[in-house]
């Protein structure tokens, strides 16, 4: 077995293992009824099988036709921008609006091409003091402004 | 004529003092956010979104629909003046648009896009009205089994209309399909692969995925590669297109409004598929085919107002039946449910207010964007000279806030990250992300209906192909499958057997 097009390789295995998933736990877990009344599991039982099929489909085809090779991952970005979304949303309940804005600017600027210091505190002061403006003050969203400590 | 009425009804409601506000600040916020570029229209609605929630139905609808245009013409702007195109519908634009910005003629490229899109926007505008009615009339008569039908037969064409592999497309409808279950059963109260988790009881928002697969992904793409952009900055004057150009371009702009407002109505067909048809027409029809590429102003009047008017028209598959034609439209279906409205064709009968305030304010929206366009230009370029590394904090900022703000619930949040994780290896893997947002959408839809149906039906599947409408759009499926996969495996056998003979 050589695989000639990495990219359908690695789709159909994606394709295939998600569509296993959802038919077999749909299967274990909820009632499937009948094709006249349908029950929780039928629909996305159906739909994990073709999921599966369309995933087999492409990974065959991977194995015959020559694809282009999967572009390397570049992680840095990836997770400094995952992370920093993730961030945002947790510390705005324990840091306010300000230490979470701090968090996400920081850590998203880490997977950027350069980290600049004074550059990145600018940007997080311009964009803090303008999003307590548009969403505290005129958009009236509930979130506190400072950590809870200082309040 | 009712018609007429009807807009004129239309009209009162859009020039409403409020609502012009809305649908400014929508061209205007829209125009902003679409210059930036890397941000594509569907980004820039997902995020915006929240702003509109606590407007009333008809004003964020106008809202929602100025920030589309106003995205799709900053789009243009961007692609014109630094060769990035600011979203898919503008690649072809910077062909030509770019080259003319090279020659110092960057005005005129500006300014046949924008009077391009607005006649194309009028046009448009009045083909909804006349067309839209009728099509709801017949909507009206569909049961389940035409419903589910008709969704088969739209997340098809989206898949056959969209480019890249056919099987990769299905199979990403699929798998929205999957995801966009989770939560309870509306039937049974079950819930569905919520694995104990509070938070999936209620479904995952389409808003969340959107803004993961078109927001998070675009930026952690475009952070892959090297800053370098080439911005004309200096020389964006003249304006107005010259007395030559005027002759040049109007047969082209005629000619992108009948493709884009036809194209614009399939499913999956939309601006995108308007913009790569009318430069394709407009190269062949010309007399000078070889200035495509290099500076053609046709090249530029055509796609831009085939874009446009395709923009427009896909609203109508989307006022009509309820179903979304594109990813832009898939949101506005989601918002229109946010509001407390179940899009279809008993809109507008029940709220003509809403449905004809919408259609009149297209037209308004369209009108703004050339008054504000023009003399703003300066003001959007500026903006495409700040450098990406303040930009892309900010982008994320916003996203963050608005996917918070959503319930604020910071899981949310979390579920937008792994999205963007998600959206990020399907991009690797070359797999499309916009019909799976399709099928995240009609999920929910189509499982309801088929259930429905099969009960009506008592178990019997053919009920699909025996009734009149539901078998058009089945065999239609059928049809447009067959007919592109064809070709394509044809093509791959072809390409199989050179590589083995190699």
């Amino acid at each position: 077995m050589k695989i000639k097009g990495p990219k359908d390789f690695w789709a159909g295995l994606m394709f295939i293992g998600s569509g296993l998933f959802f038919a077999i736990w749909a299967v274990m877990n909820y009632q499937m009824g009948s094709a006249v009344r349908m029950g929780p599991a039928y629909f996305p039982a159906v739909l994990g099988g073709l999921l599966v099929v369309l995933g087999l489909a492409i990974f065959l085809g991977s194995l015959v036709i020559r694809g282009p090779s999967v572009p390397h991952f570049i992680f840095r970005p990836l997770i400094m921008i995952s992370l920093a979304c993730v961030l945002y949303g947790y510390l705005m309940r324990p840091l306010g609006l300000v230490g979470a804005t701090a968090a996400l600017v920081y850590v998203g600027a880490l997977g950027g091409h350069e980290f600049r210091w004074k550059e990145v505190t600018i940007l997080f002061v311009v964009l803090a003091i303008f999003s307590w403006a548009v969403f505290l003050k005129v958009l009236g969203l509930p979130f506190p402004l400072w950590p809870d400590a200082f309040s | 004529m009712d018609v007429f009425n009807n807009l004129w009804m239309g009209f009162g409601v859009a020039v409403s003092l409020q609502n012009l506000f809305y649908c400014f600040i929508g061209v205007l916020l829209g125009t902003l956010i679409g210059v930036l570029p890397g941000i594509g229209s569907v980004a820039t609605i997902a995020m915006l979104l929240p702003i509109t929630f606590n407007l009333n139905p008809v004003s964020a609808l106008i809202m929602l629909a100025g920030i589309y245009y106003g995205a799709q013409y900053g789009g243009s702007t961007t692609s014109i003046l630094v060769n990035i195109p600011g979203e898919a519908t503008s690649v072809v634009t910077c062909l030509d648009g770019y080259q003319m910005a090279r020659q110092g003629r960057a005005g005129s490229a500006l300014a046949t896009a924008a009077l391009g899109s607005f006649f194309a926007g009028c046009v448009a505008t009045l083909i909804i009205a006349v067309a839209a009615p009728p099509l709801a009339e017949v909507a009206l008569k569909f049961g389940p089994s035409e419903y589910f039908s008709l969704m088969v037969f739209g997340l098809i064409a989206a898949t056959v209309l969209a480019h890249g592999s056919l099987l990769k497309a299905i199979a990403m409808v699929v798998w929205g399909l999957l995801f966009g279950l989770i939560g309870t059963d509306v039937n049974s109260g079950v819930l569905r692969f919520t694995f104990d988790i509070p938070e999936l009881s209620d479904g995952i928002g389409f808003v969340i995925v959107a803004m993961g697969m078109f927001g998070t992904t675009e930026i952690i793409l475009n952070l892959e590669m090297k800053e370098k952009r080439e911005v004309f900055t200096s020389n964006v004057k003249n304006l107005w297109p010259t007395r030559e150009d005027f002759k040049r371009l109007w047969p082209a702009v005629l000619r992108g409004t009948a493709l884009g407002s036809m194209l614009g109505i399939l499913p999956g067909g939309g601006a995108l598929l308007s913009s790569f048809g009318a430069y394709t027409v407009e190269k062949k029809l010309s007399n000078h085919p070889e200035q495509f590429g290099k500076g053609a102003i046709e090249g530029v009047a055509g796609p831009e107002s085939a874009n446009n008017a395709g923009a427009q028209t896909s609203f109508i598959p989307m006022l009509t039946l309820g179903i979304p034609g594109n990813a832009v439209m898939a949101l506005m279906i989601g918002a229109l449910m946010i509001q407390g409205i179940a899009p279809g064709p008993q809109v507008m009968a029940e709220k003509p207010q809403l449905f004809w305030g919408l259609i009149a304010s297209m037209w308004v929206g369209n009108l703004m964007l050339v008054v504000l366009n023009l003399p703003l230009i300066g003001m959007w370029v500026k903006l495409l000279t700040v450098p990406y590394r303040y930009l892309f904090p900010s982008i994320l900022v916003f996203m963050a806030i608005g996917v918070f703000s959503l319930s604020n619930n910071p899981f949310d949040v979390l579920v937008m990250a792994v999205f963007g994780i998600v959206g990020y290896v399907c991009a690797k893997l070359e797999c499309e992300p916009a019909p799976m947002i399709l099928g995240f959408i009609l999920g929910p839809l189509m499982e309801e209906n088929l259930r429905r149906a099969m009960l009506l039906s008592r178990g019997d599947p053919t009920v699909f192909f025996t009734k009149p409408i539901s078998a058009v759009f089945m065999i239609a499926s059928v049809v447009l499958l067959v007919a592109v996969a064809l070709p394509a495996i044809r093509k791959k056998r072809e390409e199989a057997f050179a590589a083995e003979e190699a």
